[in-house]
């Protein structure tokens, strides 16, 4: 005999004031992206995905940062709560990811006349890709709620820890094949008009990385994925 | 409270997600005391059993055995020994190599005569040589019992253990359960065969719905086991009512 | 707990030795994966030692991983874990001597797979075998390490086959690539100086993560 679930007095919205000020936020930057940034000399109109891409990958940290902290603190606390924030922020991190690794090569192939390259995010990101992926695959596959915590959770600590190789990997190997690179988009020193988009753009995804978490927290669990 | 109890349990629970599989349960468990526990499958014995091994973290309550945590105390493991239903073997291994690896395991200062004397005592030391994949189901619970008692454990465990068991080796099983017993360790006996559990037991239980729903301890005539029946089955009657 | 771990690692290799499929098959694969490589090898474009240490270790993840499966397997046939987890024995015992077991298990298979590289790809046979042997010490060390612990979370779970190659595959990448870097400069007779940085990333991977997963071992047993 099973005791049901106490009906939930107050569900908290998913989308709310928060959410759709950050979707606000990111409609505008791309508003301004498209209409009120000009061109950048050499490189024309593909650079302006550089406004997205840049911020996305960003964001994509961010959000699995989240997931490494959460993880911790799972395996510290052992509270659900934190759990459900690790998929929370996994599942935005995915998605941020793919963002950054479909946008990486269009932006690629006309600038530096290749799809992909060595470039250290670019890199990264798609490890994070991968290991993103595979944290929700491990979701998947286990039904028992509190295993499925665990084990996800010691996966996401595991995951922190190989990012320092992964990227000490990358560099080392770079340094070692230096590329063949016709114009060198870095670090923007960007004029001022540009500087502001992207900082708007950085701004504006990091807010909606974080409203999107706030929203995949509050989905009520019928079987937390 | 502390005790010196073989095995002590205060308002031991368990929970899997919302189902609530063992809850409330106090029980306390002396030296040469045998407690044998019956119920109908879901009812929470095997989870109980496990608790108790420390194979199973409670959700609520505690329970001890001889005072120590089994979960963080891994030295004194050696004390338990447990048989469930599935046999813990090794199937490409033979039963000897089994039962060696498990008192090799348990400290035993002399593992290859500590596995043939337990096999001898479960009276499978003829088939002590082969692959326990190639043994039967019988004869695979006794060597699996052999494993379990090889290291002069002092509290056991034993989850339906007659199972798969023909006459004589359940008499073999009962001869030693009851020379264990009398040399003064516990056991929590787990089964289905009222007769078999009811001749060991000092004291007796059923379980229904994760809780103890009877509890009767030996009287000086020894256990009814007629009685004992029917008052299980009211028990069962009234609770599914 | 050292002792413990061995009386694990040695009933592993017993079993092992007793149905020897898992290791028949393993040592095919590789066989046949380092073939299959020299097969699709244009040997007028690309010089053996560049191809070989890219091949092997490739080969090795692959196979490596193959054989990890096997590693809790049997624990859960018979549920003999069980047996494992009420023993005297420490949670981390049990990892170390898995670990060891699947040590002894990889390297039984790189015994013949280094020879088998350097006769296949006309390498010289002494100064291959010899110059790869440690830094395939190290990497067997990580990709172990890495393996038991998420072939003790695949055998919980559905799509284990599945669930293990996706899990440990990111992690053996900085293995692959700092063993293929370190053996390309050996094969070519460079100086040490140059694999040094890889040395240092392979041995660095294998003290954290040999580290972390024992930590994180107990974790992914039953509660």
């Amino acid at each position: 005999m099973t005791v049901p679930a106490p009906a939930r007095a107050f569900r908290a919205p998913l989308f709310d004031w928060f959410f759709l000020l950050a979707v606000a936020a990111v409609g505008g930057t791309l508003v301004r992206i498209l209409a009120f940034t000009p061109f950048e000399a050499s490189q024309g109109a593909a650079q302006k995905i550089y406004y997205i891409h840049v911020p996305a990958a960003l964001s994509a940290y961010l959000a699995l940062g989240i997931l490494a902290v959460a993880s911790v603190m799972f395996l510290w606390l052992r509270d659900p709560r934190a759990d459900r924030l690790a998929v929370s922020a996994a599942e935005v991190g995915l998605l941020f990811t793919t963002l950054v690794i479909t946008t990486g090569p269009l932006w690629a192939k006309p600038i530096w006349g290749t799809w992909w390259s060595w470039d250290m995010r670019l890199n990264l990101t798609m490890f994070l890709w991968f290991l993103t992926a595979a944290y929700l695959v491990l979701r998947g596959a286990i039904d028992d709620e509190a295993m499925r915590a665990r084990f996800s959770a010691v996966l996401g600590v595991l995951a922190a820890l190989l990012i320092p190789f992964i990227h000490l990997s990358v560099y080392l190997f770079r340094t070692m094949h230096p590329e063949p690179i016709v114009l060198q988009p870095g670090r923007p020193r960007l004029p001022a008009e540009m500087l502001t988009t992207w900082s708007m753009g950085v701004l504006a995804f990091a807010f909606l990385c974080i409203a999107l978490i706030r929203a995949r927290y509050r989905l009520p669990d019928g079987r937390d994925a | 409270m502390t005790s010196n109890a073989a095995v002590h349990a205060v308002d031991l629970g368990k929970a899997f997600g919302r189902r609530q599989a063992v809850r409330g349960v106090d029980f306390s468990l002396g030296t040469g005391e045998c407690l044998a526990l019956f119920g109908p499958n879901g009812a929470g014995k095997t989870t109980l059993l496990r608790l108790v091994a420390g194979l199973l973290k409670p959700s609520a309550g505690s329970v001890r055995v001889r005072d120590v945590d089994m979960r963080r105390d891994a030295p004194a493991r050696s004390a338990v020994g447990l048989v469930s239903h599935q046999s813990m073997l090794y199937a490409p291994l033979t039963a000897r190599e089994n039962v060696e690896f498990s008192a090799r395991l348990g400290g035993v200062a002399e593992p290859a005569s500590a596995a043939r004397d337990a096999l001898a005592s479960l009276k499978v030391g003829d088939v002590a040589d082969v692959e326990v994949r190639k043994l039967s189901r019988g004869q695979q619970q006794r060597v699996s019992i052999a494993r379990a008692l090889v290291h002069g454990p002092v509290v056991l465990l034993l989850d339906e253990p007659y199972s798969g068991l023909d006459e004589s080796g359940a008499a073999a099983l009962t001869s030693v359960l009851a020379s264990l017993r009398e040399r003064g360790a516990a056991l929590l006996l787990v089964t289905h065969n009222v007769a078999e559990g009811l001749a060991l037991a000092t004291h007796a239980a059923v379980m229904l719905d994760g809780r103890f729903a009877l509890e009767e301890t030996r009287p000086a005539s020894g256990f009814n086991a007629a009685a004992f029946s029917a008052g299980y089955r009211a028990q069962a009657g009234v609770d599914r009512g | 707990m050292l002792a413990a771990a061995w009386i694990i690692a040695r009933k592993d290799l017993a079993v092992e030795l007793r149905t020897r499929s898992a290791f028949l098959s393993v040592l095919v694969f590789t066989l046949l994966a380092l073939a299959t490589f020299f097969f699709a090898w244009d040997a007028t474009s690309v010089a053996s030692i560049d191809l070989a240490p890219g091949v092997l270790w490739v080969t090795f993840t692959f196979a490596g991983m193959l054989g990890l499966h096997r590693s809790f397997g049997s624990e859960a046939q018979d549920r003999a874990i069980d047996g494992l987890l009420i023993a005297p024995v420490e949670r981390e015992a049990i990892y170390l001597g898995k670990a060891i077991a699947n040590l002894v298990f990889v390297g039984a298979v790189l015994v013949v797979a280094l020879p088998a590289l350097a006769i296949l790809y006309n390498l010289p046979l002494a100064q291959t075998v010899v110059g790869l042997a440690p830094v395939a010490l190290l990497a067997a060390i990580g990709l172990v390490s890495v393996g038991t612990l998420f072939s003790s979370m695949a055998v919980n779970t559905r799509l284990a086959e599945l669930l293990l190659p996706m899990l440990s595959l990111p992690f053996f990448v900085p293995i692959v690539m700092a063993s293929s870097q370190i053996s390309a400069r050996l094969l070519a007779g460079r100086p040490m100086s140059e694999a040094m940085p890889w040395l240092k990333i392979l041995i660095a991977f294998d003290l954290v993560f040999v580290v972390a997963c024992t930590i994180a071992f107990p974790y992914t047993l039953e509660e």
